[in-house]
């Protein structure tokens, strides 16, 4: 080892390492520490114990927005990976192999654009976007035909088991689009000269899915698991520009991070404190569950 | 206090803490040790120090108060539906034209708290506040930090139009009162507000309607108003759903009398559980299984409020900012009116002429500012007539100056609320607990919609709401107020 080394290096690390020490883990020791007072952002904290995590725990709200976050937890990765998983794979090789080069479907450069166009839109205007589509009344999108057709309208937003479906659709259009680019990019990476010898071997679309590509494929559909988990312990943007009253109807589409928020401005930071270190602790076990369950061998190409 | 009318509940939430690097981080975060207490002290939670002497100068007739006629005055405006025009050409040059050597800074904005919250915990807050709109800081948390200054100073002072009247004699009754926090006065509401029922007075007058006084009249012209193909009644579930349960409080309140209110203010044991609050929703959950449009529920404010101006809505819920906050939309067929809610029964306690009257758009004065006196002062000169009619030829709304509106050519809504105002007389009351209970107010907002919109029962409403009450008398954490 040369000499001269680790000064070098540390001269490089020092500078970021003190701005990751002071804005993030600082503000964390901060969050763990309020999470222990009855703060509430203008006089000083004093300590109270574990009261805010009691109170917590007998929250109906914070239980239901638990729930919530559980649901989409689950059902957001699965239902995004599968559409895009399809959709990648058509545009990628689902269409006719031409002289043993497998491509896209006809027309897959545009709808690769097109699908793209979700990702690009602010969560804030997706929100209002949708807002307005799905309007119960006859100037909605979806609702205008059926009060037309004298149907009664459906309250994608009002009635309180739709409407957290309705969020996890919304979430859903939106984040498709990306993991088709990132899965497309995955599949490209795929030697064409093993698809080749499966087409050789008689192999179906179906099966050069299954025992083709989503194995070589893996490990970005690992990424994209834990992209979409995080995406479903937040989901705050949304539920708070879409849903009624924030998280409604009465709290039935509330998220964790709207009710960290909402105890917030509503001078409760050391109570919020308290959920935001439930939620710290829920992210993290979902990351350590995750890397640990998807941990295999790597198939080198 | 009720919230400024504009805007209930912005939905673009400020997302300044930064959720996503707390997410993504989150793995990486436990690997590293948390740092030790030196990080702790470097937070935003010092809390405020500053002075509490603030400058001073030689007491006068022209400067009652004392005001240091040098020291800077800095004003912070919630830019709502008012905007801040009436501060930057009324009430800033008033103050400049008494202190000319005074350097007076208006600056305005939409999020009052996320603005000036760090400058209340650094100890440098702003001198006056208009802590006003959907991200107003909350009072509770304000007056426990001792950032508020007590007016009684200026409640004593002569007012500015006339040195034999005290200020507090020349505002509307009650106006002191909903800025009184545990006996004492920190904020001053500068807006007076009426609520009532709001409807199209041309279209009334050709279909011969009329605004009814007994209950009966009213369900009558309910139906009347459904045969002729309109939606008789309805609010906006997605955000104004206050609108609504203010509604209901007013009808319990004629009902029971305004202890009713009182006593919910005071989460006094069973201030819920009673004949006349359920009476009320009784009442009202059969007005929406009956004469409304579930489909309101999902809809904001604006969007019912066009509805009403496209004469397809005939009866809305609102305050006296209405007429303003329409006036771009409001056709030339179209002219405001309202009418007080209609009494329940014949033995009602309060006569059918009572209405619920507030005083709204909260300002106060920072205790910890460099300039308390100067901020007062400010506040004197918002109530002199010159300033009361500034503010009302701009925004079109009164304030809580008795007869300021004296010679001025009011819109045809505004004039009818301060006919309404006028006929209520002693029979106006108001509740606080919204200003006080965060979550009270929230839960009734839930409450209302269920009852009204999701066919929901008088019993489960009070149920609820009780419920709710309790558990915040139970809970420690939670500031009381009592009034």
């Amino acid at each position: 080892m040369r000499h001269g080394k680790y000064p070098f290096v540390f001269s490089f690390l020092a500078i970021p390492v003190v701005l990751y020490l002071i804005y993030v883990i600082g503000p964390y020791a901060q969050a763990f520490y309020l999470a222990l007072t009855n703060y509430n952002g203008f006089s000083a904290p004093q300590y109270v114990g574990s009261e805010n995590f009691t109170r917590m725990f007998h929250s109906d709200l914070f239980w239901k927005a638990v729930q919530h976050n559980l649901f989409l937890l689950v059902a957001l990765p699965l239902i995004t990976m599968a559409i895009a998983l399809f959709l990648a794979f058509m545009l990628n090789v689902g269409g006719r192999s031409r002289a043993g080069v497998r491509s896209g479907v006809w027309g897959s450069k545009f709808y690769r654009l097109v699908f793209f166009f979700p990702q690009v839109l602010a969560v804030v205007i997706v929100g209002v976007l949708f807002q307005q589509i799905l309007r119960p009344d006859a100037s909605g999108a979806v609702n205008g035909p059926l009060h037309a057709l004298g149907v009664s309208p459906i309250g994608f937003l009002t009635n309180p088991t739709v409407a957290i479906w309705t969020v996890l659709a919304v979430l859903v259009w939106q984040a498709v689009g990306f993991y088709v680019v990132l899965f497309s990019a995955g599949m490209s990476s795929i030697p064409q000269d093993i698809y080749e010898a499966a087409d050789l071997d008689g192999a179906g679309r179906l099966s050069m899915f299954f025992r083709v590509t989503l194995p070589l494929l893996f490990d970005t559909v690992q990424v994209a698991w834990v992209y979409l988990g995080i995406a479903a312990f937040d989901a705050f943007a949304l539920v708070q520009v879409l849903t009624v009253e924030q998280g409604g109807p009465d709290g039935a589409t509330t998220v964790l991070a709207n009710e960290v928020y909402r105890n917030f401005i509503q001078s409760k930071a050391g109570y919020a404190s308290a959920m935001g270190v439930a939620l710290f602790f829920l992210t993290l076990t979902f990351a350590a569950l995750t890397v640990r369950l998807s941990r295999r061998e790597r198939i080198e190409f | 206090m009720p919230s400024s009318p504009e805007n209930p509940t912005s939905p673009f939430g400020d997302r300044t803490f930064s959720r996503r690097t707390l997410l993504r981080n989150a793995a990486a975060a436990s690997l590293v040790a948390l740092p030790g207490a030196a990080l702790l002290d470097a937070c935003a939670t010092g809390g405020g120090g500053g002075s509490t002497a603030g400058a001073t100068g030689a007491k006068s007739a022209q400067n009652p108060l004392g005001v240091d006629p040098k020291a800077a005055l800095d004003v912070v405006i919630f830019a709502g539906g008012y905007g801040d025009k009436y501060a930057t050409d009324v009430h800033v040059p008033l103050y400049k034209k008494a202190f000319p050597d005074a350097d007076v800074k208006e600056s305005s904005t939409q999020e009052i708290s996320t603005t000036l919250q760090p400058r209340f915990n650094g100890g440098n807050p702003p001198d006056v506040v208009d802590n006003s709109g959907s991200k107003q800081m909350e009072f509770g948390a304000l007056v426990d930090a001792n950032q508020l200054q007590d007016l009684s100073d200026l409640w004593a002072a002569p007012s500015v139009d006339d040195p034999n009247k005290k200020v507090k004699d020349t505002l509307l009754t009650g106006t002191i009162d909903q800025g009184m926090f545990n006996g004492k006065s920190y904020v001053f509401n500068y807006v007076s507000t009426v609520y009532g029922i709001w409807y199209n007075a041309k279209l009334w007058a050709t279909k011969g309607w009329k605004a009814p006084k007994t209950w009966s009249e009213f369900i009558t012209l309910l139906d009347t108003i459904k045969a002729a193909g309109l939606t008789p009644y309805g609010y906006a579930g997605a955000n104004a759903a206050y609108y609504q349960y203010l509604v209901i409080l007013t009808s319990a309140a004629k009902l029971g009398g305004p202890d009713i209110l009182k006593n919910i203010d005071n989460l006094a044991d069973g201030a819920w559980a009673n004949d006349s609050v359920h009476k009320a929703a009784e009442a009202w959950a059969a007005v929406g299984a009956k004469y409304t449009d579930k489909s309101f529920l999902g809809l904001k404010h604006t969007e019912v409020q066009l509805k009403q101006n496209q004469d397809k809505l005939a009866t809305y819920p609102s305050g006296n900012w209405l007429e303003n906050e329409q006036k771009d939309n409001t056709p030339g067929t179209f002219e405001y009116a309202m009418f007080p809610i209609p009494s329940l029964t014949s033995s009602d306690k309060l006569p059918v002429t009572a209405i619920w009257a507030g005083a709204g758009e909260p300002f106060f004065v920072s205790a910890k500012g460099k300039n308390p006196k100067g901020g007062m002062e400010y506040f004197r000169r918002m109530l002199s007539k010159e300033g009361a009619q500034g503010f009302t030829k701009l925004t079109g709304s009164l304030t809580v100056l008795q007869g300021a509106a004296e010679g001025l050519d009011l819109p045809p809504g505004m004039k009818s609320s301060a006919t309404a105002l006028t006929a209520a007389g002693k029979d106006a009351f108001y509740y606080l607990f919204d200003g006080w209970y965060k979550d009270l107010d929230q839960e009734l907002r839930a409450a209302t919609n269920e009852l009204f919109y999701a066919g929901g029962t008088a019993d489960k409403f009070v149920d609820r709401m009780q419920k709710k009450a309790d558990a915040i008398k139970k809970d420690s954490s939670i500031k009381k107020f009592t009034r």
